[in-house]
């Protein structure tokens, strides 16, 4: 675990501080690759399912994995990169994780 | 065959099977609960007392042998090897659990709503309630099923005519069926849970 250290003042300049803080937060994505195999019904249940996305967003994930290949579908920390990624398996979708670039 | 519905009071999703269909269901269910047990069992015990113990808490690390056992439980990194290993070791053992768990769950089902253990009754229908929860559980059985037989078949993206164009009597022609079958079940059962 991490030691305790006396916050230093570093001076930030305020604009920078929510688009940087949220880029360190969400380091990591989950992508989720077509395959021949699942319904696209079936994709765009399971991403309302787990990720409570509402229909519209479900549908246009599924599509983009369907016609591109692939697509991210969440971001976030290692951790919980690592959770969606077996979500998707449990759900046997072909998902992977990587840094996000 | 009709597939499921939601029925509109008890909101429980519903499908009648002749027992034929149930049969069918069950043996590709039991087939998913050997592959997923079977590979386990043959998994290497060192016999140093220590070892054995480490090999128990911590599952295989390395992609399985078996295709549809590799797609199944797909390789999370990628391009990163010990991050891979590391992630298999720790989620494989418990999805092969949830995976047989959902397909023993139909198996269960089938046999609680009257399939007797061997079928010989011509006629027998056979009627399949399912609570939500175990609806879902039925949809990723449905699922892996799927995945099992496309992966075994070589199902490729719109090779549909080249499935057709197979004599019917050809085993592949016939597992293929049944994997469209599976896939109209499952279709119905997604729009069950969405009505």
């Amino acid at each position: 675990m991490g030691r305790v250290s006396a916050p230093s003042p570093v001076e930030v300049d305020p604009s920078l501080l929510d688009e940087e803080m949220t880029r360190a937060d969400k380091p990591w994505v989950t992508l989720v690759w077509d395959d021949p195999v699942n319904l696209m019904s079936y994709v765009s249940y399971v991403f309302q399912k787990y990720f409570g996305y509402d229909k519209s967003k479900a549908e246009r994930l599924m599509l983009q994995v369907h016609n591109e290949g692939k697509t991210v579908v969440s971001s976030g920390t290692r951790e919980e990169m690592e959770r969606d990624v077996q979500a998707m398996h449990e759900y046997g979708l072909w998902a992977t994780m990587e840094r996000s670039g | 065959m009709n597939g499921f519905v939601r029925h509109r009071a008890s909101r429980r999703v519903i499908a009648t099977f002749t027992g034929f269909e149930a049969d069918l269901l069950r043996s590709l269910a039991s087939q998913m609960v050997e592959l997923l047990r079977n590979e386990r069992a043959e998994t290497h015990v060192p016999d140093d007392p220590f070892d054995a113990m480490v090999a128990e808490f911590s599952g295989a690390a390395t992609i399985p042998d078996d295709p549809v056992l590799a797609r199944l439980f797909p390789t999370a990194y990628p391009e990163d090897e010990d991050a891979a290993a590391d992630f298999r070791r720790f989620t494989e053992g418990r999805l092969r659990d949830g995976k047989a768990a959902a397909a023993g769950l139909i198996i269960d089902t089938l046999e609680e709503a009257g399939l007797p253990p061997e079928l010989t009754e011509d006629g027998l229908m056979i009627d399949v309630e399912l609570e939500e929860p175990d609806a879902e559980a039925w949809l990723s059985a449905f699922t892996d099923i799927r995945l099992a037989l496309a992966t075994r078949l070589g199902v490729e993206a719109d090779d549909e005519d080249y499935w057709m164009s197979l004599p019917d009597e050809d085993p592949r022609a016939q597992a293929h069926d049944i994997y469209d079958w599976v896939g109209y079940l499952q279709e119905t059962l997604v729009e069950a849970l969405n009505d």
